[in-house]
């Protein structure tokens, strides 16, 4: 069992509560940097890929998992910045300029998005989202001078002061740096008023305005952050994948992201990236486990959202914090062995009452 | 007199987006949650009835009231299995679970050898017919359509207004705790409920069959029945149907009037502006919420 004695105020918001953690989060950070000689340059790009789709999660954790509210239309930020990378990329913009623009205009796409959904609450938003989500592909099909079409759009590679940045090792640096960019300032944004405002708005709107949050204001600026986030998360993915069409942007993509931010845990930064692992895992796995599979079961397209469906559906009704839960019931049993008890993560329920007629 | 057709069509493809919408209202209604898998219940009522007639080799009236009695008790299934164990949690939890039966559902359906991955036309005995009234050629599979949610609408007006069973719903949905002080089985009405959506979806699927096809794929046509919800006011039964109407008008419309592309995106810009005109939708009650 491990104490922790607090003698100081700023031991609540330290970002590391105690040594173990320094460590272990170090030891992440070396297998991290020593991975392209550990992995094979196949499953390199694979973590690469997860660095990515973390980035664009703690995006959307931030927005569902903290403030909450839900989004069924993030791949259209992801989308927007994408196709900003791209666009600016393949003009000759240096490769932080065209990063900035990215998360810039997707930033401004969320705050466009963002007004009408003050007045909204929960499905309402879901929708207003799916919506807007809708439009969005429909618009990158279309606008063909900037996006392509249909027919898709190459991508550069990216420039970084007058050096290309390859595919491969090279740019899975880029990648790690901006993701740990991206979770420090998530971290830090979370510890911060700003953070804190958020997570009462999810809590209760009406006790988080009486304590004198601004919600307009707030929930815009979560529904900013959110959209950068996928936009450089978007950008990043652009040059990943060197090729882009709209069919990537779709409603599809954005339920991936929603499934990926559940799975993983909702409300916990670590959710974002258990969520990514597993999103990206699992195809993996489904791949290797079709040779043991019947015929009938392993040639079927529908495959993948079978599994995909079933976790889900046994995630939502067995471990309804997501991977991150399951993690902490783990460790706290450890910590407390052997005083660990059933009931200790039991969820209250509650008779439902209609938000309609109240 | 072009016109007038492109109307009806419209009219008759808002009648299957109202059917959808139907099944997310009454869901709704009843337990305040979002059936994101309302589209694949739509679409494994379709698959039923064309086991059962084409492989049992049912008649047509046989068929279709066995496949819509069979995707009610398969819903009332459902929400026995995965439902109601998560009864009281947040929201947010039932509509990610209903993400996943979609997808599961979805899945499933395409490993029937065969028959789950490729499409087949519903055989109907009106189809392919049409009538001629003057210079209008109507075509009967959508008179079908549109006279037969109407029926479906008399119905169930009638169910919730004149009967105990409906009115018991109609309780349950404004306050469960106080409906089941009433002696009102709240748990096993919800299950009714899942019923009613998932029988109304197999009545949308076997209306739709015979003018699209029967695939996989077709309950992602939900996700367009969802501005039809909205537009007509979440919470309101007629409200569906009204605006799956407005939402399979503006389509048809804007497909003949406007440029390419808008079609397939009139009807989320639609329910983006009602949202921010009329975030109650046309026939949504006005309420305020109380502290």
């Amino acid at each position: 069992m491990r104490f922790i004695f607090k003698t100081r105020y700023e031991q609540d918001i330290r970002l590391a509560k105690h040594g173990g953690q320094v460590f272990w989060y170090s030891v992440l950070m070396a297998v991290m940097l020593l991975a392209p000689w550990i992995v094979s340059e196949y499953w390199l790009a694979q973590v690469t890929f997860i660095l990515i789709y973390a980035v664009v999660g703690l995006g959307l954790m931030l927005l569902s998992g903290f403030t909450g509210q839900f989004s069924l239309g993030h791949a259209a930020f992801l989308g927007v910045g994408a196709y900003t990378q791209a666009a600016l990329t393949n003009a000759g913009v240096p490769f932080p300029l065209a990063l900035v623009a990215a998360a810039g205009i997707s930033a401004l796409v969320g705050v466009i998005v963002g007004l009408p959904a003050l007045r909204l609450k929960g499905i309402y938003l879901g929708i207003a989202t799916l919506a807007f989500g809708f439009i969005v592909e429909e618009v990158f099909a279309r606008w063909e001078s900037v996006t392509g079409g249909n027919a898709g759009k190459h991508v550069k590679d990216p420039s970084l002061f007058g050096w290309t940045v390859e595919s491969g090792e090279p740019f899975y640096y880029l990648c790690l740096v901006i993701t740990v960019l991206a979770t420090l300032a998530i971290l830090n944004l979370l510890r911060s008023p700003t953070g804190r405002a958020f997570v009462a708005i999810r809590d209760s709107e009406i006790s988080a305005q009486s304590m004198g949050i601004h919600l307009a204001r707030f929930k815009t600026m979560s529904f900013a952050i959110s959209a950068a986030l996928a936009g450089v998360g978007g950008a990043l993915y652009a040059h990943k994948l060197k090729f882009i069409s709209p069919d990537q942007f779709g409603v599809l993509q954005s339920i991936d992201l929603i499934l990926m931010i559940v799975i993983g845990g909702l409300g916990s930064v670590h959710g974002a990236f258990l969520g990514a692992i597993f999103l990206i895992t699992m195809p993996q796995a489904i791949a290797l486990a079709k040779d043991y599979l019947p015929d009938a079961i392993a040639l079927a397209p529908g495959l993948q959202g079978v599994v995909y469906g079933s976790v889900l559906i046994a995630f939502v009704l067995f471990e309804p914090l997501g991977l991150y839960g399951r993690w902490l019931k783990f460790r706290t049993w450890f910590q407390l062995f052997p005083f660990y008890r059933r009931g200790m993560f039991k969820r209250q329920k509650s008779f439902q009452k209609s938000e309609r007629l109240k | 007199m072009q016109l007038l057709q492109i109307i009806i069509s419209g009219i008759a493809q808002g009648c299957i987006y109202g059917l959808i919408a139907l099944g997310f209202v009454l869901i709704y209604k009843a337990t305040e949650t979002v059936n994101f898998a309302q589209g694949e219940l739509m679409m494994l009522g379709a698959f039923c009835g064309l086991a059962l007639m084409t492989v049992l080799g049912f008649p047509f009236w046989l068929a279709v009231l066995s496949a819509i009695a069979a995707m009610a008790l398969f819903g009332i299934g459902l929400e026995r299995v995965v439902i109601r164990p998560i009864l009281g949690q947040p929201a947010f939890s039932v509509v990610m679970l209903t993400i996943g039966i979609g997808y599961v559902t979805r899945g499933l359906i395409t490993m029937i050898p065969t028959i789950g991955t490729e499409t087949h036309t519903l055989p109907v005995p009106y189809k392919d017919q049409a009538w001629t009234v003057g210079a209008l050629v109507l075509n009967v599979e959508q008179m079908v359509v549109i006279a037969a949610t109407a029926l479906l609408s008399a119905l169930l007006y009638a169910m919730f207004r004149f009967t105990k069973l409906g009115i018991a719903m109609q309780a349950s949905s404004q306050n469960q705790l106080a409906a089941y002080y009433m002696g009102i089985p709240v748990k096993r009405l919800n299950g009714l409920v899942w019923g009613l959506a998932a029988a109304v979806a197999a009545v949308a699927g076997l209306l739709l069959a015979p003018i699209t096809f029967v695939h996989a794929n077709m309950g992602f046509i939900g996700l367009k029945a969802f501005p039809a919800a909205v537009v007509g006011g979440f919470g309101s039964l007629p409200g569906a149907i009204v605006g799956g109407l407005v939402i399979g008008l503006v389509e048809a419309l804007a497909g003949f009037y406007l440029p390419e592309g808008f079609k397939d995106i009139a009807a989320y810009v639609v329910v983006l502006v009602m949202l921010v005109v009329r975030p109650n939708g046309l026939f949504g009650e006005k309420l305020r919420k109380k502290v």
